[in-house]
């Protein structure tokens, strides 16, 4: 297993640092700059811009200072916000994303692995589709439009809950947990469907129903640990998508998350914020990957002992 | 297990309902009773150190925060008294004196004195800060100089401490405007010895504008910043002019979306928004005691033509693509009337001036200089690039603009759209046809929109050059012995730029903004200028529905 762990930790090296190369030299090949505006920048002020920033240097140059920075976890100052480290930026940022992504996920993994699950035991009837296509249209409705709808009924008409903020009226989370996690519950619910059915037609099931257990006792007991592999092998990347993922969610619900900085890093070429956020972002997935890979081990006596035997 | 789904969704409603029980007060409800203004600021502050920032959700920021020498009356827009208490313009208009308020300190307690202004200009002008507003201060003697480098020593430059309250500044040549340009934060005060305690005067990095650091010297100070969240201020007890300020303190947000903007205004947790969506206009309009205000705005949207190339370059194209358009209709149709027609590009009343009208909507004129200029009802037609920044509002503008084109001179127009920086950056290569393109005034006189055409004018993006008109802008009119000769001089120079119509002018910006009506004193102006020691709420206001 360590073995395993302590590989996947090596090859996530190599991958960072394409992933900082290519994001390093891909920024610089957008046109524009982060000091252009709708107002000409005279020449001097440009110039002494871009030496505060080392734009003066040649791009390999700043390449290899940016590196040297990064090893010892500096990622530069911001260039659209004077006075702030990214490093300063993304701690601002992060936790409000992160609590944010752990919410959604939580209500995608109830909403959806409940109604995956209650698919699965009628296949083909009214109680599979109806979820179901509840589903679809889950995965179909972008948050950009459930959003608004539910702060309109929720927020506006009802007077139920606050249509924007994050943590400074109680329930401003409620809105956006929802709204981010929906799109995701709609994928759990038919991976945790998929993985159902796949499982209630092992033999290993036919025994258990054999010995007599009550049919909740063989869903609960024997068939959700099979079934649910599918789902927690997705919470890795899903989990990362929804942090990478809630930019929109953000915007509509003014949250102050880090989401709201990587895209407008961006449109402002703030490029150090750019680099900043794509390798921490990076590092996150390559980490929750890994994460989900051994739990997935974990559930899976097959390849638990597979592993124990290296 | 039959209903599960339906189930849970039950047991989501009713816990929603359950936490709704709490009855919450609205923001506006809190702050009227408690002085506290809710106000929409558009977008998180880049910073707060008013000689690097560049945008106007800091500059709202600042000038609650900061005070210059003089500030604007809201309702006139005139020069009054900040922390100078008056000043005398000499006979030739080339030397001003301010009288610095005794009373003036700094939010420490420190007094405010002429030296504090030396070393501030000093800093704002020094090539190494990187100011992109230091332009402000180039009225003034060998600013330019020492901002470009070509002269080292600052006792040069035309600003001097004659004692502790008294400031004088030379000017190159009579500047008008030179006392409004007190009011810019590029001119403001800053606090040496809390400036230098976080690093070298020049950089642009250090935490001197944090919470904990920070000393201003305007009506509020700042009490707390969450990036991305809200940025507060509370009342100043240091303030010279505390007693006359009446709210307790102000909280602003960083509301980028407006959409969303909009909704927290509706649910009462705005006072007020700092634009509105434009498709919710017509709506805001019909309600009784309409919140929404909308009042004309220094700033003209305009199209830039490229006047190097074919078939721009042709004077009569130029002024047939003008004439076809119906701005009227433009306006009232995808504009919800929010905004007034231009056929010039300094707004009409820019503090008394009137600018000529040379052109207006003829499309038999526009028929017949397209047919003299070799494509008679559009035959021969080589097509032309309309480049704008993706925006939905540009892109209705341009299809609306495009439409125009082909009903009356039946030419094609394509339409591109580029992201805003490769947008800026096509617009600064000059590589583009014709382009999308707004102003917005950086204070109230004709001159800051026609030095905009000027050969060497740094935002020109035209090809656009005419000795005679930069003779008129830069020599003939600072010489002018009145406001009227010099209005007169303004004239002929943009009568003479709209014959040759290097632009084509679309319409005059209006503000638009959602106030609650228990705001007061905050009346609409040319400059959508917010002054906040002017500013109450009014607690008897009836919450409006």
């Amino acid at each position: 297993m360590w073995r395993f762990i302590v590989s996947r930790l090596l090859q996530a090296i190599p991958v960072l640092l394409v992933v900082i190369t290519v994001t390093f030299f891909l920024i610089r090949m957008a046109p524009g700059g982060p000091f252009d505006s709708e107002k000409a920048v005279i020449p001097e002020v440009k110039a002494a811009l871009e030496a505060q920033y080392r734009l003066n240097l040649t791009l390999f140059e700043q390449y290899t200072a940016y590196l040297g920075d990064l090893s010892h976890g500096d990622l530069g100052p911001s260039f659209k916000y004077p006075g702030r480290s990214v490093n300063e930026l993304i701690a601002a940022g992060f936790p409000v994303t992160a609590e944010l992504a752990l919410y959604a996920l939580l209500v995608a993994l109830v909403i959806g692995g409940v109604a995956g699950v209650v698919a699965s035991l009628k296949p083909n009837t009214a109680q599979d589709y109806i979820p179901m296509s509840v589903a679809m249209i889950g995965i179909c409705m972008p948050s950009l439009l459930l959003g608004p709808i539910l702060i309109l009924v929720f927020g506006v008409y009802l007077d139920w809950l606050p249509v924007s903020g994050w943590g400074d009226s109680p329930g401003d989370k409620i809105l956006p947990a929802i709204t981010l996690g929906a799109a995701y519950a709609a994928y759990i619910a038919r991976l945790s469907r998929a993985g159902m059915l796949e499982v209630m037609s092992q033999d290993y099931i036919r025994t258990a129903r054999a010995k007599g257990l009550p049919e909740w006792q063989v869903v609960s007991r024997h068939a959700l640990r099979g079934g649910m592999i599918p789902v927690v092998a997705f919470l890795g990347p899903a989990f990362a998508g929804l942090l990478s993922g809630s930019f929109v969610v953000e915007t509509i619900f003014q949250i102050p998350g880090l989401g709201r900085f990587y895209v407008q890093a961006a449109f402002n070429r703030d490029y150090t914020m750019i680099l900043g956020s794509t390798v921490f972002l990076a590092t996150l997935i390559v980490v929750f990957n890994l994460l989900s890979d051994i739990l997935a081990a974990w559930m899976n006596p097959r390849l638990r002992n597979q592993l124990r035997a290296q | 297990m039959r209903f599960g789904v339906l189930k849970s969704l039950c047991l989501v409603l009713t816990c929603l309902a359950l936490l709704a029980c709490g009855g919450r007060e609205s923001n506006v409800v809190q702050g009227n009773r408690s002085g506290i203004l809710h106000f929409g600021n558009g977008a998180e502050p880049q910073g707060l150190d008013p000689h690097v920032v560049t945008g106007i959700p800091e500059s709202l920021i600042i000038n609650a925060l900061f005070e210059g020498l003089t500030v604007k009356n809201p309702h006139t827009l005139e020069s009054e008294p900040g922390v100078a208490q008056r000043w005398d313009i000499s006979d030739d208009g080339l030397t001003i004196t301010f009288h610095l308020n005794p009373k003036a300190k700094w939010s420490n307690g420190d007094p405010m004195n002429a030296e504090d202004y030396v070393w501030s200009w000093r800093r704002a002008l020094n090539p190494a800060m990187g100011n992109q507003y230091g332009y402000m201060l180039y009225p003034l003697k060998n600013a330019e100089e020492f901002a470009t480098g070509k002269i080292q020593d600052f006792s040069d430059v035309g600003v001097k401490a004659l004692d502790e309250h008294t400031l004088q500044v030379q000017l190159n040549t009579p500047t008008p405007y030179f006392i409004q340009l007190m009011d810019h934060h590029s001119t403001f005060a800053l606090h040496r010895p809390t400036i230098e305690k976080h690093g070298k005067a020049t950089d642009r990095f250090t935490p001197w504008t944090r919470v904990e650091n920070i000393v201003s010297n305007g009506a509020f100070r700042l009490k707390d910043w969450q990036l991305n969240r809200r940025l507060s201020v509370e009342k100043s007890d240091t303030y010279w002019d505390r007693d006359r300020v009446q709210l307790n303190g102000i909280v602003f947000y960083p509301t980028e979306n407006i959409a969303s903007e909009e909704r927290m205004f509706r649910v009462e947790q705005l006072h007020y928004t700092q634009t509105i969506p434009l498709e919710k206009i017509p709506v805001y309009r019909a309600m009784k005691d309409s919140p929404y205000a909308n009042a004309p705005y220094l700033g003209t949207y305009y199209y830039l033509l490229n006047i190097n190339e074919p078939p721009l370059d042709d004077v009569r194209v130029r002024q047939a693509l003008s004439m076809a358009l119906d701005r009227e209709r433009l306006n009232n149709t995808v504009l919800h009337k929010s905004n007034v027609p231009a056929y010039t590009i300094t707004p009409p009343g820019t503090l008394g001036y009137q600018p000529p009208k040379v052109f207006g909507h003829n499309i038999e004129a526009a028929r017949e200089l397209l047919a003299e200029a070799g494509y008679p009802d559009g035959k021969g037609w080589p097509g032309l690039e309309l480049t704008y920044n993706t925006s939905e509002s540009h892109l209705k503008i341009a299809v609306a603009l495009q439409q125009m084109w082909k009903d009356a001179l039946n030419i094609d127009i394509t339409l591109t759209n580029q992201e805003w920086k490769v947008y800026l950056d096509s617009v600064d290569q000059m590589d583009f046809q014709m382009a999308r393109r707004g102003w917005i005034g950086d204070y109230v006189d004709p001159n800051n929109f026609l030095d905009l055409f000027l050969c060497e004018g740094g935002n020109n993006s035209t090809g656009f050059c005419d000795p005679a008109y930069d003779d008129m802008i830069q020599h003939q009119a600072p010489q002018a012995k009145s406001r009227e000769e010099r209005y007169a001089i303004f004239h002929q120079a943009e009568t003479r730029l709209m014959e040759q119509m290097p632009i084509i002018p679309i319409y005059t910006y209006t503000s638009n903004h959602l106030i609650h009506p228990s705001v007061r004193g905050l009346p609409p102006n040319l400059m959508d200028y917010v002054n906040f020691r002017y500013i109450w709420l009014d607690k008897n206001q009836e919450v409006a529905e």
